[in-house]
């Protein structure tokens, strides 16, 4: 009873950019997307959402295929929150958490009682309730994304999909808001960077290379420093000093100069 | 800024939309009698009611005339325009994501007027009806074209404008082109004319013509009104908010070129209108197109009808075309735009 890929690929002029990935969230997990630029993390999500089709595998939601669902059936169930959006239309934070509300909606109907309340509930959630009058266009970055989570949560989905949610936010707002995504109760799979945060704050680590899954796990099983070498290219300790015993993370400087700079 | 009656529930909206009806009524009135022959409002009315069969008006033919064929027709023509164009340049500025976009971005003024300048260089066909004809045609070749520039150069909304602005140089430069090859200079005045939009010389035909195109594309948009909302944060936020993106696009696109193609074809390109009105009407009723597309038409509508007053008044009995005077009134407003389209911090 969830959302499942079995051996998604995706592939653009020639180059496998998701190659063969499988993805069996438990509920109410959060799963952490690791890996370097352009491993594939993106795509991912792209095709877990159904915006992208995939090449080859399938997605699935209850055992449904996303291609054989309305877009509009997917979008009650699956949320998404990218890692920067912009509009140039002057929108107040409640307009933004009420696009939400699309997928429920039916055509030319105002919003109903269930869609003010679901607005409602997603602004407490997130703490935004007593922005909710505010322009969009006057909110910091961090705030910017909790918004966009509200209007995600006012989707009232199962699974939640962030790519990269804490870019360009100061470490307070990274902290502040992988702890709302850990405390709301769906299903995450959340695209990071910063192998601290995601030791800390997801159930489950999956690190693409080159579009594939190259090694799945609890954080401690993923984060090792051999794993870590192999994977981004750099030398780093790893120690169970983490929250409740978890990874943490230290990177060492090269161990030596890399050759083309020696030549000088 | 906030809009004023955002917030409001769907009473406020009914009031407001009654109010501009009413507002538009005796806008197209009052300016049914501007200009020589001393009507007033009364027998603009008495008029209309004897059309109707309710009564006399009690007007000589010769005065009864100038209200229902060329008064009547022209106010009602200038309130579609400005009602449609405004509609487009709503529906534009949502799906290419961009405040400075209007009706016309896509190449179809363009297209028109090379459309219609081949027609009155090669003399088919006679007047305006064949001109019109042209230049419906010509709008389509140019948004056809554009269409399959965008395509060509990977489709995305950016492309899609990029693609306009190619199109439209193109077409520009062939109605220069033809123009200073094979017209003569009565030809290209009256072409030129025209261009610059003109509500003058227009018939019932046209005015049903143009009202059932208008009619219909509203319909459509209204029913798309709850999917075009979702295009605000781009078209893969869209499609993450369930709403079929390709399929969705292209509906909106076709009906709004269609109906643009139709306006411009009845009254040449009227600058302005369409970039500006959506923002005046954005400002009111806020950003959601439910209201925000009947908002943006009755504004454009009252808005076209006086800017149409002035167009045939002010240097009377010379007339200035419309288009002139939208761009008139339509720069500083723009500036005006800009500036709020600014970037905060």
């Amino acid at each position: 009873m969830s959302m499942r890929a079995e051996n998604v690929s995706w592939r653009a002029g020639g180059r496998m950019i998701v190659d063969g990935v499988r993805l069996d969230p438990d509920p109410n997990s959060t799963v952490g997307l690791l890996g370097p630029n352009g491993s594939g993390k993106s795509t991912l999500l792209r095709l877990l959402a159904g915006v992208r089709a995939t090449s080859s595998g399938v997605v699935r939601l209850d055992g449904v295929p996303l291609s054989e669902l309305h877009r509009k059936e997917v979008a009650r169930r699956v949320a998404v929150v990218e890692q920067h959006v912009t509009t140039e239309v002057d929108m107040s934070v409640l307009d933004v958490v009420g696009l939400g509300r699309v997928p429920h909606r039916r055509t030319w109907t105002g919003p109903s009682a269930a869609d003010d309340a679901a607005v409602r509930s997603a602004l407490e959630q997130t703490r935004m309730q007593d922005r909710a009058e505010q322009s969009w266009h006057t909110l910091s970055g961090g705030e910017r994304q909790r918004v966009q989570i509200a209007r995600a949560l006012a989707q009232q989905p199962r699974e939640l999909l962030l790519d990269e949610p804490t870019n360009h936010l100061d470490i307070r707002h990274q902290l502040d808001l992988l702890a709302l995504v850990v405390r709301i109760p769906v299903t995450s799979v959340i695209a990071l960077h910063d192998l601290n945060l995601a030791a800390m704050f997801c159930d489950h680590l999956v690190v693409l290379g080159e579009g594939r899954a190259v090694a799945a796990g609890s954080p401690a099983q993923v984060l090792t420093e051999e794993l870590i070498a192999d994977v981004y290219g750099v030398r780093s300790a790893v120690t169970p000093d983490g929250p409740d015993g978890r990874p943490s993370v230290r990177f060492l400087p090269f161990a030596h100069a890399p050759d083309d700079v020696r030549a000088f | 800024m906030s809009a004023l009656l955002a917030r409001s529930g769907g009473w406020g909206a009914a009031v407001l939309w009654g109010g501009g009806l009413v507002v538009l009524a005796v806008s197209v009135a009052l300016a049914i009698t501007f200009g020589p022959s001393d009507l007033v409002v009364g027998d603009v009315w008495a008029v209309v009611a004897e059309h109707v069969g309710l009564g006399e008006s009690g007007l000589s033919q010769l005065r009864g005339g100038i209200v229902w064929q060329l008064r009547l027709p022209r106010t009602l023509l200038a309130a579609v325009c400005g009602a449609g164009l405004g509609v487009c340049g709503a529906i534009m500025q949502s799906l290419l994501r961009n405040s400075l976009a209007d009706p016309f971005v896509l190449g179809i003024s363009s297209g028109a007027s090379t459309g219609a300048v081949l027609v009155v260089v090669g003399g088919v066909g006679a007047g305006m009806a064949s001109l019109s004809v042209g230049a419906f045609l010509g709008a389509l070749c140019s948004f056809a074209l554009v269409l399959l520039l965008t395509r060509a150069v990977g489709g995305t909304t950016d492309r899609m404008i990029l693609a306009g602005v190619a199109g439209m140089q193109l077409f520009s430069a062939l109605t220069s082109f033809i123009v200073m090859s094979f017209a003569d200079s009565k030809q290209t005045r009256g072409v030129l004319f025209w261009l610059l939009g003109s509500l003058s010389g227009t018939d019932w035909f046209t005015v049903w013509l143009c009202l059932s195109a208008l009619v219909l594309a509203l319909v459509v948009c209204l029913v798309k009104a709850t999917a075009l909302d979702a295009f605000t944060f781009g078209n893969d936020a869209a499609s993450t908010l369930g709403v079929s993106v390709v399929r969705t696009r292209s509906l909106l696109l076709t009906v709004t070129a269609l109906l643009t193609a139709t306006l411009v074809s009845a009254a040449g390109a009227i600058g302005f209108v369409g970039l500006l009105l959506p923002h005046a009407a954005r400002a009111v009723v806020g950003p959601g197109h439910r209201k925000l597309l009947p908002t943006t038409a009755l504004v454009g509508a009252i808005f076209l009808v006086w800017v149409d007053t002035v167009a045939r008044t002010l240097m009377a009995p010379q007339e200035i075309p419309v288009g002139v005077v939208t761009s008139l009134v339509g720069v500083p407003a723009f500036v005006f735009v800009l500036h709020r389209s600014r970037k905060p911090r």
